[in-house]
Parts: C-alpha cells; sequence; structure tokens
C-alpha cells in the first residue's frame, strides 16, 4: 500500500468518527459563531470599525476554533487504545501524520467556510479578490493543520493536554495568523499584490512544518 | 565532581562576577551620556548583552536537542543540557523585554511598542515558554526528553518566520548598532567598549548559570533513583524478601 492511500486510510477513518459524532458540527461551528458574535458586541458594530478589522477578528475565530477541533481529533485517539491500535496497524509514521494533517484541513475548510459566510453576512465585508481570499485560506489552512497535527502529538497522552496544547501551538501559528489577516486586507481594500508575499510566507511556514511532521510523526509514536 | 571541575566553575563564577563589576563601572561611570538620550542610553549595555544570551541560550538549545535526536550522540545529557540553556534562555528573553520596557519609556514615552523586533521577541518567549511547560510535565524520561527534542526543534524553525512576518508588518526598532550592513559601528568609542564588557560579562554569567542549573538537573535525577531506590527496599523489607 503506498503512502497516499495509507493517509487516505488515516484520513478516512478521522473524518468518519467526525460524520458520526458530528462534534465539530454540532460545538464548534456553533462556537466560532458565537465568538464572532462576542467581537461584534465588544466593538461596537454601528461606527464602520468591524468591516476594517474583519479579516483579524476571523483568522482569530479561526484558530480559537480550530483548536478545539484539533484538540478533539486527539482526544478521540485517547479512547480504546486507538494509539497503539495505530502504531500496531503498521502504517507508515509519514502516513499517518499526512492523513490526520488532512483531516483536520478538512475540518478547518469547513469551519472557515462557514465563519467566511459569517464574517460577510454580521460583519458587512466585500472581498473585492475571491481568489486572494480562496488562495490565502488554502495555504493558512495547510500551515495550521500541519502545525496543529505535530503540536497535537507532542502534547497527546499527557494529563494537562487541554491546556498545555493552546499554549505551545498559539505562539508558533502566530505568524499564520498575521500573514493571513494582512493577506485577507489586501484583497479586501482590493491591492492584491500586497498579498502574495504574505501568501509565499504562509507556504514557506506550511512547508517547514509538513516536512518536520513528516519526519517526527513516527519516532514520536513509536515511543509511548 | 572532579576537583578540576568544581574549580573550574569557581574560576568561571568568579570571572562573570568580575566581568559584572568592571560593566558597571564602565557602564555607570566611565561612558559618557548620549546626546538625545541622555542618561537613559546606559540601559542598553544590560538589554543587548541580555537579548544576545537569550539568542545564544536558544541557539544551544535546538543544538544538544539536535545532538539528542541524532542516535548516534543520544544522551540524556544533551536532554538536561538543552532543558537548562532553554530556562535561561527564556530567563534573558524576559528580561530582555523588562529592560527594553524600561528603556522605552524614557526614549520612546511608551511602556510598550508594537515594532517589529518588541514583538518578534515577545512571541520567542512564549514559544519557549510553551518549550518549558512542556518538560515540566512528568512522563517517562526518555519519552519526554524525545518529544521536548522535537518540540525544540519545531520552536527553532519556527523563529525566522516569525521573524520575516513581523519585519515586513512593521518596524520602528532602531536599526542594529554595531552589525548594521556596511559593518561599520556607530557608537562612541567608550560606549562600545561597555557594550562589548557588557556581552562578555553575560556570556560568562550564562555559562556560570548553566554549569549551575545543569549540575541541579544532574543531581535532581540522582536523588529521584536513590529514593526509588530506597522504596523498593523498605517495601521488599516489609514483604520479608531478603536481598
Amino acid at each position: 500500500m503506498n503512502l497516499l492511500r495509507q493517509a487516505l486510510l488515516v484520513a478516512g477513518k478521522d473524518l468518519r468518527i467526525e460524520a458520526r459524532s458530528r462534534v465539530a458540527l454540532n460545538q464548534v461551528v456553533p462556537f466560532g459563531i458565537v465568538v464572532l458574535v462576542l467581537f461584534a458586541f465588544a466593538l461596537d458594530p454601528d461606527r464602520g470599525l468591524l468591516p476594517r478589522v474583519a479579516p483579524g477578528l476571523f483568522w482569530v475565530t479561526v484558530l480559537l476554533a480550530g483548536l478545539l477541533a484539533i484538540s478533539r481529533v486527539f482526544a478521540v485517539e485517547g479512547d480504546n487504545g486507538v494509539r497503539d491500535a495505530l502504531r500496531l496497524s503498521g502504517l507508515d509514521g509519514a502516513a499517518i501524520f499526512a492523513g490526520k494533517a488532512m483531516a483536520i484541513a478538512v475540518q478547518l475548510l469547513a469551519l472557515e467556510a462557514v465563519l467566511g459566510v459569517g464574517v460577510v453576512v454580521l460583519y458587512d465585508l466585500h472581498p473585492h479578490d475571491p481568489l486572494v481570499v480562496v488562495v490565502t485560506s488554502l495555504v493558512a489552512t495547510g500551515g495550521l493543520a500541519a502545525a496543529g497535527t505535530l503540536y497535537g502529538v507532542l502534547a497527546a497522552g499527557l494529563r494537562v493536554r487541554e491546556t498545555l496544547f493552546p499554549l505551545l501551538v498559539l505562539p508558533v501559528v502566530a505568524p499564520v495568523m498575521l500573514g493571513a489577516t494582512r493577506a485577507w486586507e489586501a484583497a479586501i481594500s482590493g491591492t492584491p499584490s500586497e498579498a502574495w508575499p504574505w501568501v509565499e510566507l504562509l507556504g514557506v511556514f506550511a512547508v517547514i512544518y509538513v516536512t518536520m511532521g513528516w519526519l517526527a510523526f513516527g519516532p514520536l509514536l513509536e515511543e509511548t | 565532581m572532579s576537583w578540576f571541575a568544581r574549580r573550574g566553575t569557581v574560576v568561571l563564577g568568579a570571572l562573570a562576577a568580575a566581568g559584572l563589576a568592571a560593566l558597571l563601572v564602565l557602564g555607570l561611570f566611565v561612558s559618557p551620556p548620549d546626546f538625545t538620550q541622555r542618561d537613559a542610553v546606559r540601559l542598553m549595555y544590560l538589554h543587548v548583552p541580555a537579548a544576545w544570551v537569550a539568542y545564544l541560550a536558544f541557539g544551544v538549545t535546538s543544538l544538544a536537542s539536535t545532538l539528542y535526536l541524532w542516535r548516534r550522540t543520544r544522551s540524556m545529557a544533551w536532554d538536561i543540557l538543552a532543558g537548562a540553556s532553554a530556562e535561561l534562555g527564556v530567563l534573558f528573553t524576559g528580561l530582555t523585554l523588562l529592560l527594553g520596557s524600561l528603556w522605552g519609556k524614557p526614549v520612546w514615552n511608551v511602556w510598550w511598542a508594537w515594532d517589529a523586533r518588541l514583538v518578534s521577541t515577545a512571541v520567542l518567549f512564549f514559544l519557549y515558554l510553551g518549550y518549558l511547560a512542556l518538560r515540566r510535565i512528568p512522563a517517562d524520561p526518555a519519552v519526554r526528553a524525545k518529544r521536548c527534542a522535537i518540540a525544540a526543534l519545531a520552536a527553532f524553525l519556527d523563529v525566522p518566520v516569525v521573524h520575516f512576518s513581523v519585519n515586513w508588518w512593521r518596524t520602528l526598532h532602531q536599526q542594529a548598532t554595531v552589525f548594521n550592513p556596511a559593518l561599520n559601528p556607530t557608537i562612541h568609542g567608550t560606549m562600545a567598549s561597555a557594550l562589548l564588557s557588557g556581552v562578555v560579562a553575560f556570556t560568562l554569567l550564562y555559562l556560570y548559570l548553566l554549569e549551575r542549573r545543569y549540575r541541579l538537573a544532574v543531581l535532581e535525577e540522582r536523588l529521584d533513583e536513590r529514593l526509588l531506590e530506597a522504596a523498593i527496599a523498605e517495601r521488599r523489607a516489609e514483604a520479608g524478601v531478603v536481598g
């Protein structure tokens, strides 16, 4: 079985669990929307401030809700000895990493789609350049999923995982938050040429953490 | 600990103390006040060396983590060294931020500015704070060492990305004074020597503290082993097993 098929197998498993339990749909997505509403409460929506800061608020919300989704993917592993089963399955560590990262990426993209509609509707946001918005989101999601998966397994199985994971991962993904926000702002203000350097930076981030996860995941799974 | 090693530590500590004393004299009395910043410029002699030591410490952590991960050089010593150095790195990064804030108030008239170097230093601080939190969690030593080594490298690889992203975002901080692109120091002679003595003194202090922290971690581990052995012996005695 080649690596891609193995990865798809793992991704399929994670997404199937998600489709059946509907935690992301019933809890994570509503949580994100509540956060968007709370931002509107905090920043008086009538003064035109919201559309200007909408990209930043969008990405902060994606990060907060995304953390929940990623934690969930690794919490599922803790039950019923799934970690041991994965190790015994003979699947390649790199493929397991790729599969889990893919499953997380799919969930994050779905979350972003819903929250994207949310910021358009709630914050009155008009993207001038949808292509930049979409490309930025895809590349940023790749980086978030890779870094999230790597740190997820670093914190997995530890007693204080819920509190440790955000502390570990948030400073690491700070550049993603920054880059994606600036790229979105460029797309919204109608200056897409300013967005591409940021997209490149997001790409570099994604490549670093995909490589890192690809190499480190096998050894990390082996040990415990 | 051998007599030689113990003597070495004492000498290192004495050198660090002497360096700090020299820095005190050079920084407070010999070097002139700055034309625009007046006496506030003296904070530079602490701020810049602290930042240098922070980078040095994180560099050592990364190197030690790599050596741990590489099978041929794998040894718990590298793990302990990485942890000890990261602790000092976080300490000196915190010190850099604090001193910078104290310097920023009289010079920029703000405690904090959203300038590139400030923000990336703050992110660096939190990156390694997370690493230390990961280290502190009780787990099997070999498991923890491997996880921490990978976490240290993942954090280290993030540093250039953070640096670039924040730099594009905004820049207000004064340009590097000594290592500017032309490598032509734009600084008064005695000020430069005060700064240099600060860098030397802080580096010596770092090495001294690193040695102490490393030693302490080794002793802690040995104590744990001994307590465990004692506990096992006690249980055996209770059960009446001989040997």
